[in-house]
């Protein structure tokens, strides 16, 4: 048994002058303070990388900065699924009588610690450094190969893809917090900068500086009751060149596993976070997971299923597409919010129901994942 | 003895490995098959024929070295050998087009890069 006892997020965009350290201990404050708990009493840390600050012990150097000497501590590293790999660790860590309360913790100054180029150059190294980086590719451009792909197996169209941007960023502009506030439509993501063919410039997730971090406790601590329910990993592949079929990939196996773990059915859900670092990885995962038919993803989104008021609310702040993606961080901030959809702290964007709620992260190139569900008791 | 070169170690070929115990091919090199763990591999020449299995142009790099030459095509190539490969290809290719391979300048080095049959 294990709850999500508090939650903490910074806003996403530029922090200038802050370091990953700085980013990481704001939302880490923010997160042992919703759990109604005192540093002291944080005995386990997890925390993930930072690509501008990198460092072999990142959690010792974080736990020393932040004033905690934790009985257990160390950094995990499954790229965009780092934040869920990291909750499933604590998970079975206070499960297990490890620990007590484990502080999970990701921040990273990645848009003024660093130029964009030198961002995707980092980034594009998740590809083979003999085989594929070579080559010139971008992750964008490993991203633009499956959608390529995705595309000509099931029909989807660039329209299609670009509905999956409009609505993050429809999500974005109700939340105070997220880099961009400006409303944008289908017509402007099909015409913004191509980057990676099918993917232009409003698929992309940016490059964003911000921190998230969540306290993960045996017992409740506070009036908050968010129980993680079960959870799963799959790992395929690493590189893109070796992934399976789109048919085999490891969304479907990791979601087969956790709602076996978990006992519940994706008609169980009331509420979905889901990664979403491109258009494409966020059409893929829905269907993968079930969340809809194959093909049929963008449907759903012009019907309105996964808006706010919808049957199945998706990413409530805007996600990675227009929240802001600043790494390890980055999906955090989606079990954030559905933590304060879960328990009626979302404001103006308070869904009716967030009881079930369901979510999924992906690493290197739909290589890592982890699929959990959370319920409210 | 010394392993023969490919492209990544600039010479003008596509190696892979066929497994001696399972047969199967694989395009990463390494010591041992990686679907049955054999340690026995020959090291084999590809045609570089194949079939283009996914296509992305890319429009935005993020050097100075790859930015000379945008737009350039990265390409999935299903190769008759039986393995996949990463490649460059030119703009005008589609999936489901059967390519061949020559060799072509990028960034300092040399890559495959793949062109339709006519």
């Amino acid at each position: 048994m294990s709850y999500i006892t508090g939650v903490g997020l910074t806003s996403y965009g530029k922090h200038e002058g802050l370091t990953s350290l700085d980013l990481m201990s704001k939302a880490a404050e923010l997160a042992v303070a919703d759990a109604g708990l005192k540093r002291a009493e944080i005995d386990g840390i997890l925390c993930g990388y930072s690509t501008v600050s990198p460092h072999i012990m990142l959690a010792t150097v974080f736990a020393e900065h932040f004033g905690i000497r934790p009985s257990y501590a160390h950094a995990v590293q499954v790229g965009g699924a780092t934040g869920l790999a990291m909750t499933m660790l604590a998970h079975h860590l206070v499960d297990a009588g490890v620990v007590k309360n484990v502080l999970v913790v990701g921040g990273e100054n990645r848009l003024t610690g660093q130029s964009r180029d030198a961002s995707i150059v980092a980034l594009a190294q998740v590809g083979h450094p003999d085989y594929e980086v070579p080559l010139g590719p971008t992750v964008p451009a490993y991203y633009g190969l499956v959608a390529s792909r995705y595309m000509h197996e099931y029909g989807v169209t660039e329209e299609d893809l670009a509905e999956f941007a409009v609505l993050m960023r429809a999500h974005a502009l109700t939340h105070p917090g997220a880099q961009f506030h400006e409303p944008i439509t289908v017509a402007d993501v099909m015409t913004s900068k191509p980057v990676a063919s099918p993917l232009k410039l409003l698929d992309c997730c940016p490059v964003s500086d911000g921190g998230a971090a969540f306290v993960i406790s045996r017992e409740p601590t506070n009036a908050a009751r968010v129980k993680v329910r079960g959870c799963a990993q799959a790992h395929t592949h690493q590189h893109v060149t070796a992934a399976p079929a789109l048919s085999e990939l490891g969304a479907e196996i990791s979601i087969a596993k956790a709602k076996q773990a978990a006992g519940v059915t994706i008609s169980d859900v009331r509420y979905a976070a889901v990664y979403d670092s491109f258009t494409i990885t966020l059409a893929m995962l829905l269907e993968d997971l079930g969340l809809a038919k194959r093909g049929e993803a963008a449907a759903r989104v012009r019907s309105g299923h996964f808006s706010r008021d919808g049957a199945m609310p998706l990413n409530t702040h805007g996600g990675l597409l227009s929240y802001g993606h600043c790494g390890v961080g980055g999906a955090m901030a989606h079990l954030v919010e559905t933590h304060l959809q879960m328990t009626g702290r979302a404001g103006n964007r308070q869904v009716r129901d967030a009881s079930v709620a369901l979510l999924h992260g992906d690493g290197g190139v739909l290589s890592s994942h982890v699929s959990m569900f959370l319920e409210r008791v | 003895m010394a392993k023969p070169a490919d492209w990544t170690q600039g010479v003008e070929a596509i190696l892979y490995q066929s497994c001696a115990a399972c047969g199967k091919p694989q395009y990463f090199r390494r010591g041992f098959c990686a679907a049955c763990g054999a340690t026995e591999l020959a090291e084999k020449r590809a045609s570089g024929k194949g079939t283009v299995y996914a296509a992305s142009i890319v429009t935005r790099a993020a050097t100075p070295e790859t930015r000379a030459h945008v737009p350039y095509n990265i390409v999935l190539v299903d190769t008759a050998e039986g393995f996949r490969m990463m490649a460059h290809g030119s703009n005008d290719l589609a999936i489901g087009d059967r390519v061949t391979a020559r060799f072509a300048p990028f960034a300092g080095r040399l890559v495959p890069y793949f062109e339709k049959v006519a």
